[in-house]
């Protein structure tokens, strides 16, 4: 019954995590693992910053959706 | 075949001259470690296959040949599903080995080009998701709907094989080219492979099929939200919803947009069932219940707002929302007729595939049931998708078959659910439904004689019937709710609530349906008049600099002004058109879509061409005479057909006598000035027609000018010029599809064993 329960909590967190994935809500996290691997010397942007700075920008680069 | 050379020698950018860092494990599969694995067809791989092609025949054959009195509907998943399979595994593999020639040692634009923003290594399976999230909305959901007037099979061979060998071939060229360009987009690309002219006129004509794709999208939702007072507090709802969710994500708790979406879906959730508590009370039934002009009206004004406001707060929330909603209900959808699997009554081919005259939309089988079902089958608005966003989140060049053609494959899938979906109705429900008022007549009398009068075998629909539908999905009246999403809604009203909750449920579930495409299309119809707007400045900013200034308000409003003018214009023409209006204007949204899959199609071959590979241009040039030769012939028709139904010249001939004689009803228009509207409204169709078919016979052409000339200079030994990105090593490895191969995985785990600071390390430091 352990295993069984455990194996739903993983799976469910496995699904959560792709779709936050499709949704883009790992967008943050990426920006920090790609901001420390290229060795910037200045931190990184914050949380709120980020997400300001990536809506902002989408103003003028808009992305199609489509029918 | 394998490895041979496949033509005299073409540049091949880049390839077998890229150095890679000893330090690292290889960043690709050996080409003959992968030829072994593939050619290796052990005994439980080859009984595999077998399977899948037996149940794949067979279901075809239970679907396409015995037909007998009623066909269950798990037969069109299983016929679909093995198709797809064996497309996947068999034909996208010979557009990989002949045509695309992706190498995984090359770094993609998300490698080179990475910036942590845009430019952004993703995992492929949720590059998948992201992808097909962005691809698939309420078209797949709406044209095999109407299209279902011919019977099923026509569009369930279509929307199966189109997708195999048109319609996926598109998405995955495109994409891969894109890629192989950092990401450029159609309109980029087709300036540089096919000149200033064609280049211009692709950029023109993907500009007006924009304007028509989003007028046609928006009415949609007016001709299912009209008289609806439950739908449009729904849907109206999911304004302030989505501002809440933009304020909550700029100011309460950046970044967290699971949480937020959430909220949203459970608010969403609330306002469907509001709406039907609303719907109920009698200042809600006055107040909630527009007439399509208003809703028009309505539409027309939150589009240039919404295409003004900043991106954050209704754009991005709506689009979170959106694409949870997609993949949910794609996957209910999927379950309800897996688990529930109706029988389908409905004729292989209707009394209508031989005519010309059917009421839903007007014309013979071909080319017009080719261009109603066009997403699902094949998209051109598809390659404005996959040529831009998603070849920048790309991590390998071997993905793109995955994500391309399998993203395409999986839509197609949502066309076939859908088409299931509105063949479960009664077959005169369906007829009564989708039919204009002018046939119809618009109570259940008049609508169940004219459905009754049709002679269609084993239709016999009572009035009874009709009324106790609207009843049982919470609506005043279902007949000529045309535009196929009430239809779709009330289809899967039917399957879901034998699945969950029983008739009690039917009117949340098609509240629910109605909710979904309208969220799917309101974002679409931002998005696209956005995008539109941008082309536009860009295209002003040539003549007048300032334009080019995204940042310049009064130029941005103008444009955005422009573009909702335009759009708004159509809808209003398709709202208030005597005939119908989504009967008339159908058929010019098909057409626009598909000259744009030929626009793109043509720009693959320039490309294919000038890479060299000409004994596979075939693979490119059969989905692209195919659609010409569709779009073409349908333009023709809807030019110079005699018959007034299909011909808008004709049509607008037939009505100018009419005036002329001094005649005060005609045909379905009962006034004067509805006669004046007949006329007006047929002159811009057959003109937008005429101006379509001719920029896309401009592109056509000049694609096969620039395929000439490649020929030319291949065999005088001149090297075409291609427009790649330069070729740089990657310094990633990621397995190319769903299931990574044993040799794949073989490589991950060398990867794996890298220390940490070595994995991490980008290509190209900043």
């Amino acid at each position: 019954m352990g295993a069984g329960l455990s194996a739903i909590v993983t799976g469910f967190r496995g699904f959560s995590r792709y779709l936050g994935g499709v949704l883009g809500a790992d967008a943050y996290s990426k920006y920090v693992e790609y901001h420390r691997g290229t060795g910037h010397h200045e931190p990184p942007l914050s949380e709120r910053e980020f997400w300001r700075d990536r809506t902002d920008r989408q103003d003028s680069t808009p992305q199609g959706r489509c029918c | 075949m394998a490895g041979m050379p496949d033509e005299l020698g073409g540049p091949q950018p880049g390839g077998g001259q890229l150095a890679t860092d000893p330090k690292l494990p290889a960043t690709a599969v050996d080409d003959a470690a992968r030829e072994a694995e593939d050619k290796n067809w052990t005994p439980a791989k080859i009984a595999l296959w077998a399977a899948i092609a037996l149940l794949g025949g067979i279901a075809w054959f239970m679907v396409a040949i015995i037909r007998g009195e009623t066909v269950n509907a798990i037969w069109f998943v299983f016929a679909s599903v093995c198709t797809y399979l064996i497309g996947y595994r068999f034909y996208s593999k010979v557009i990989e080995r002949y045509i695309t020639k992706p190498d995984d040692r090359r770094a993609t634009p998300a490698e080179y080009k990475a910036d942590g923003r845009d430019y952004v290594r993703t995992d492929r399976n949720v590059l998948f998701g992201h992808h097909f999230a962005a691809i698939a909305g309420a078209g797949p959901l709406v044209g095999p709907i109407i299209a279902a007037q011919m019977g099923y099979l026509p569009g369930t061979i279509w929307i199966i094989v189109g997708v195999v060998l048109a319609g996926a071939v598109q998405d995955y060229l495109v994409m891969f080219f894109s890629m192989r360009r950092g990401g450029r987009s159609l309109g980029q690309m087709a300036r540089e492979e096919l000149g200033v002219i064609g280049g211009t006129a692709a950029l023109v004509a993907t500009l007006l099929i924009m304007v028509i794709i989003v007028a046609i999208l928006a009415l949609v939702v007016v001709n299912a939200l009209g008289e609806s007072p439950w739908g449009v507090f729904s849907v109206g709802l999911t304004i302030p919803i989505a501002l809440f969710m933009g304020v909550y994500l700029r100011f309460l708790r950046p970044g967290k947009v699971m949480e937020v979406s959430l909220i949203g879906f459970v608010l969403l959730m609330a306002a469907i069932i509001g709406g039907g508590i609303v719907a109920e009370t009698e200042w809600g039934a006055a107040f909630f219940s527009l007439d399509k002009v208003t809703i028009a009206w309505g539409l027309i004004v939150y589009g240039f707002i919404a295409a003004i406001l900043p991106v954050w707060l209704l754009l991005a929330p709506r689009d979170y929302l959106s694409t949870f909603m997609k993949i949910g209900v794609i996957v209910m959808l999927a379950l309800a007729i897996i688990v529930v699997r109706p029988e389908i009554t409905v004729p292989a081919f209707s009394e209508f595939a031989s005519r010309d005259n059917g009421p839903v939309f007007p014309g013979a089988l071909f080319p017009f049931l080719f261009v109603t079902i066009a997403c699902g089958a094949l998209s051109g608005f598809h390659a404005l998708i996959a040529s831009g966003t998603t070849p920048k989140l790309i991590e390998k060049e071997r993905q793109t078959r995955f994500i391309g053609y399998g993203g395409m494959l999986m839509e197609s899938f949502v066309a076939i659910m859908a088409l299931v979906a509105a063949i479960s109705i009664d077959r005169g429900l369906y007829f009564a439904m989708n039919a204009p008022v002018a046939l119809t007549g618009g109570t259940v009398e008049t609508a169940a004689t004219w459905v009754n009068s049709l002679g269609l075998a084993g239709v016999n629909i009572s009035p009874d019937l009709l009324s106790e539908t609207a009843r049982n999905v919470g609506e005043e009246s279902i007949v000529s709710r045309t535009g196929g999403a009430p239809t779709l809604a009330v289809g899967l009203a039917h399957i879901m609530q034998q699945f969950i909750g029983g008739t009690a449920m039917m009117a949340f579930w098609y509240h629910f349906a109605i909710m979904f495409e309208a969220l799917f299309i309101l974002t679409a119809v931002d998005a696209g008049t956005r995008v539109a707007r941008f082309m536009l400045q860009d295209s002003i900013g040539n003549f007048a600099p300032k334009f080019k200034e995204h940042s310049w308000r009064p130029g941005a409003w103008l444009c955005t002004a422009i573009m909702v003018g335009a759009w708004g214009a159509v809808l209003l023409m398709g709202v208030t058109d005597p005939l119908g209006g989504i009967n008339t204007l159908f058929p010019l949204f098909g057409i626009a879509n598909q000259l744009l899959a030929a626009i793109a199609l043509s720009v693959c071959l320039a490309i294919v061409a000038k890479r060299g590979t000409f004994k596979y241009l075939w693979i490119v040039a059969l989905p692209l005479a195919f659609a010409a030769v569709v779009t073409i012939t349908a333009s023709f028709q809807k030019i110079f057909s005699p018959v007034p139904a299909v011909g808008y010249f004709a049509n607008n001939a037939a009505f100018s006598k009419a005036l002329g004689d001094g005649k005060t009803e005609f045909g379905s228009a009962k006034t004067v000035a509805a006669m004046e509207a007949v006329v007006r409204n047929t002159a811009i169709q057959g003109w937008l027609s005429v101006i379509f078919v001719v920029l896309s016979i401009i592109v056509i052409v000049t694609a096969i000018l620039a395929t000439a000339r490649a020929f030319r200079n291949h065999r005088a030994g001149i090297a075409n010029k291609d427009h790649e990105d330069e070729a740089r090593a990657s310094r990633v490895f990621a397995p190319a599809g769903l299931i990574p191969t044993p040799a794949e995985r073989e490589l991950v785990a060398e990867w794996n064993e890298l220390p940490a600071d070595l994995r991490f390390e980008r290509a190209g430091h900043h």
